[in-house]
C-alpha cells in the first residue's frame, strides 16, 4: 500500500471510486432493503407499499407451490451437490495419474461450464424426450419394453434436472479440485508409496484430507449455485409438469413476474437471500480474515 | 497382463466413459441439427445424419418462430451483441480502477467497502429483480438494450473488482513508490505502469464477463422487451413454441449458434476461463 502522498492525491482515488461504490451498494444492500420491504406490503399486481407486516411471509409457507419448490430444492440440491462434488473430485484424481492427454481430457469435461444453461437445457430435453430420444434409442437396441418419461412425470422429473446440472458443473468441481491437488507437495505421497501404501490408501488417508480447504470452498460456490439455480429449469422443464420442478428460483419468478404476486415474490426472494446469506458469510468472513 | 497394467487399463476406460457422456449432447445436438425431421423421427439418438444438411441451421437463424414472431433467432443474436460488448468493456474498466485503489491507494474504511461488496458476487440475483425493474422504469430504459446493460454493468462490478484487486495485490508497491517519487501522479501511474502489467488479468476478467453476460437468461427474460431479447430467451422461446410439429433439428440448430460465441472463446482461451473460474471460486 501506498500512503503519505501529495495533496490531491488523498482525494483522488475516494472520488475516482466514489461513484461506483456508491451505485454497487445501492444496487446490493439498496435494492435488498427495498424488496424486504416490499415482502412486509400488501403488494399483489403492483407495489403497494402498506405495511401488513410477515402476512406474506404466512401466505408463502402456506402455500403448497413454494413447499413443492422447498421439497425439489432439498432433492436438487443435495443430488447436485453431492453429484458435482463425488463426481468432479474422482475426475480430478483420475485426471491426476500422469495421464497423456491431460489438457484435452480437461477441456472436454469442463466445456458444458463455457456455455448457457439454456443450451444445455435444451439438449437434454431432446436427449431426455420419451418417444423419440433415449427412449427411442434403447428400444432400437432391441430392449423394446424400455420407458424413461421421467421428464414428463411429475415424480421423477426433478431428477432429470439434477442429472443436467451433475452434467453441467461436474468439470467445473474438477478444475477447482485439480487445481488443488497441483498444489500437494509430491514427495508426500512418494514417500508414503515407500512405505508401500497402495494409492487409493493415499488419496483417501493423505490427498483428500489436505484438500479440505479446496473442499470446503467448493461446497460454498456449488450450494449457492444450487440455491440460485433458475435457466436449467426454465429450459428443460419450464417448472412443469404443473409445477412438480418448481425451485425457489422458479416459484419466485413465476409469482413476481406472471401471476401478479410480487408480494409473495418478493417474500420467496427474501427467503433464497437469507438462506444464501447463511451459507456464504461465514465462509467470506473467514476468507478475508485469513487475509489479514 | 500386469497388474499396473491392469490398473491403467481400467483408468483409461473410467476417463474415456465420462468423456463420451461429456460429449454425448454436444455429438446429439450437432447430428440432430444436419439432419431432417424424417431422420431424426426414423433414425436414432446417435446415428449419424444420411444426408447432412445446413437447412436447420438456416431455418434456426432466419425463419423459425419464437412465439408469434417467425424470424428466428438472428435479431436475438444481435441484441446479445449489442448488449454484450458495451457491458463487458465498461464493467472490466470499472472493476480495473477499483481494483487498483484498493490495492494501491487504501483509504481509512476501503477495506470494509472491499468485503462489503464481495457479497454482491454471491448474492442471489432474485433479490434485487422486483425492485429493479421499477429502478428501470424511473429512468426510462426499462425494456431496452441500454436497461440491461446498466444492470449487467452494476452487477458485474463486485466481481470485476474482485478479479483486479486480487491481481494487484501481487505487484510490488516499491513500483508505485519509484513512480512517485519521479513525479508521477494517480492517473499517470495507472496508465504507464499498471495497465500495461495487467494483461493476463484483462483477459480472465473479459473472459468471464463475456461468457456471464452472453450466458445471462435471468436479467434477459425479467428486464428486456419485445426489441431487445438476448439469444438465450430467444433460444428458450423458440424450443418452448408449441406448434403442431417439433422441430428438433431446428432447436438443436439454435442451441449451437447460442453457445458458438462461448465456446469459440472456450476453446481458443480456455486457460484463462479457467483461471477466471477458479478466482470468482476461491479467493485467490
Amino acid at each position: 500500500m501506498v500512503s503519505s502522498s501529495p495533496a490531491g492525491a488523498r482525494w483522488l482515488p475516494k472520488l475516482v471510486v466514489a461513484p461506483s461504490f456508491v451505485l454497487s451498494f445501492l444496487f446490493i444492500y439498496g435494492l435488498i432493503a427495498w424488496n424486504g420491504y416490499l415482502s412486509l406490503s400488501a403488494s399483489r399486481l403492483l407495489p403497494n407499499y402498506e405495511f401488513v407486516g410477515l402476512e406474506q411471509y404466512v401466505r408463502l409457507f402456506d402455500n403448497e407451490r413454494f413447499h413443492v419448490a422447498l421439497v425439489n430444492m432439498g432433492i436438487f440440491g443435495t443430488l447436485f451437490i453431492g453429484g458435482s462434488m463425488a463426481l468432479g473430485l474422482l475426475l480430478a484424481i483420475l485426471l491426476d495419474q500422469k495421464i497423456r492427454a491431460e489438457g484435452l481430457l480437461r477441456t472436454i469435461y469442463l466445456y458444458p461450464m463455457a456455455i448457457s444453461f439454456i443450451v444445455t437445457g435444451t439438449a437434454w430435453k431432446w436427449i431426455l424426450n420419451p418417444g423419440l430420444g433415449l427412449e427411442h434409442l434403447v428400444q432400437q437396441w432391441g430392449f423394446e419394453n424400455f420407458s424413461f418419461g421421467w421428464l414428463v412425470d411429475p415424480e421423477m422429473a426433478i431428477y432429470c434436472v439434477a442429472i443436467a446440472g451433475v452434467w453441467q458443473s461436474a468439470g467445473f468441481v474438477m478444475a477447482l479440485f485439480l487445481a488443488g491437488l497441483r498444489g500437494i507437495d509430491d514427495s508426500i505421497i512418494k514417500a508414503a508409496q515407500v512405505d508401500g501404501a497402495s494409492l487409493p490408501l493415499i488419496y483417501w488417508r493423505i490427498v483428500i484430507p489436505t484438500l479440505r480447504p479446496v473442499f470446503f470452498s467448493t461446497l460454498m460456490v456449488v450450494s449457492h449455485l444450487a440455491i440460485k439455480s433458475f435457466d436449467l429449469v426454465m429450459a428443460l422443464t419450464a417448472g412443469g409438469p404443473g409445477f412438480a420442478t418448481d425451485l425457489p428460483a422458479t416459484f419466485m419468478y413465476a409469482m413476481a413476474f406472471s401471476r401478479g404476486q410480487i408480494g409473495l415474490g418478493a417474500a420467496s426472494a427474501t427467503v433464497m437471500l437469507a438462506t444464501v446469506a447463511a451459507i456464504v458469510v461465514p465462509y467470506l468472513y473467514s476468507e478475508l480474515r485469513a487475509k489479514r | 497382463m500386469s497388474r499396473h497394467a491392469m490398473q491403467r487399463a481400467l483408468l483409461w476406460a473410467l476417463l474415456l466413459l465420462f468423456a463420451a457422456w461429456f460429449l454425448t449432447p454436444l455429438y446429439v445436438m450437432l447430428t440432430t441439427s444436419l439432419k431432417d425431421m424424417d431422420q431424426v423421427r426414423a433414425g436414432s439418438l446417435l446415428s449419424l445424419p444420411t444426408s447432412p444438411s445446413l437447412e436447420a441451421w438456416a431455418r434456426a437463424w432466419s425463419s423459425a418462430c419464437t412465439g408469434t414472431d417467425c424470424g428466428g433467432l438472428k435479431p436475438f443474436f444481435m441484441n446479445s451483441v449489442l448488449m454484450v460488448v458495451p457491458a463487458v468493456l465498461v464493467s472490466t474498466a470499472i472493476g480495473s480502477v477499483n481494483g487498483y485503489v484498493l490495492s494501491k491507494w487504501r483509504f481509512r474504511g476501503s477495506e470494509t467497502m472491499f468485503a462489503l461488496m464481495l457479497f454482491g458476487v454471491f448474492m442471489p440475483m432474485q433479490v434485487v429483480l422486483l425492485p429493479m425493474s421499477q429502478v428501470l422504469g424511473w429512468l426510462g430504459i426499462a425494456s431496452s438494450i441500454w436497461g440491461l446493460i446498466l444492470v449487467h454493468v452494476v452487477a458485474g462490478i463486485p466481481s470485476t473488482t474482485l478479479f483486479f484487486r486480487n491481481y494487484y495485490v501481487g505487484l510490488p508497491d516499491e513500483l508505485i513508490k519509484a513512480a512517485m517519487l519521479d513525479g508521477a501522479g494517480f492517473w499517470k501511474i495507472f496508465t504507464r505502469i499498471v495497465l500495461p502489467l495487467s494483461t493476463p488479468i484483462l483477459v480472465v476478467t473479459l473472459i468471464w464477463q463475456f461468457t456471464n453476460i452472453w450466458n445471462d437468461f435471468l436479467y434477459g427474460v425479467v428486464f428486456s422487451g419485445a426489441d431487445s431479447k438476448p439469444v438465450t430467451v430467444g433460444l428458450n422461446n423458440l424450443a418452448n413454441t408449441s406448434s403442431s410439429v417439433k422441430e428438433y433439428n431446428v432447436d438443436m440448430a439454435a442451441a449451437l449458434i447460442a453457445a458458438l460465441p462461448t465456446l469459440f472463446v472456450y476453446v481458443v482461451a480456455g486457460k484463462y476461463f479457467v483461471r477466471g473460474l477458479t478466482a470468482g471460486a476461491v479467493k485467490g
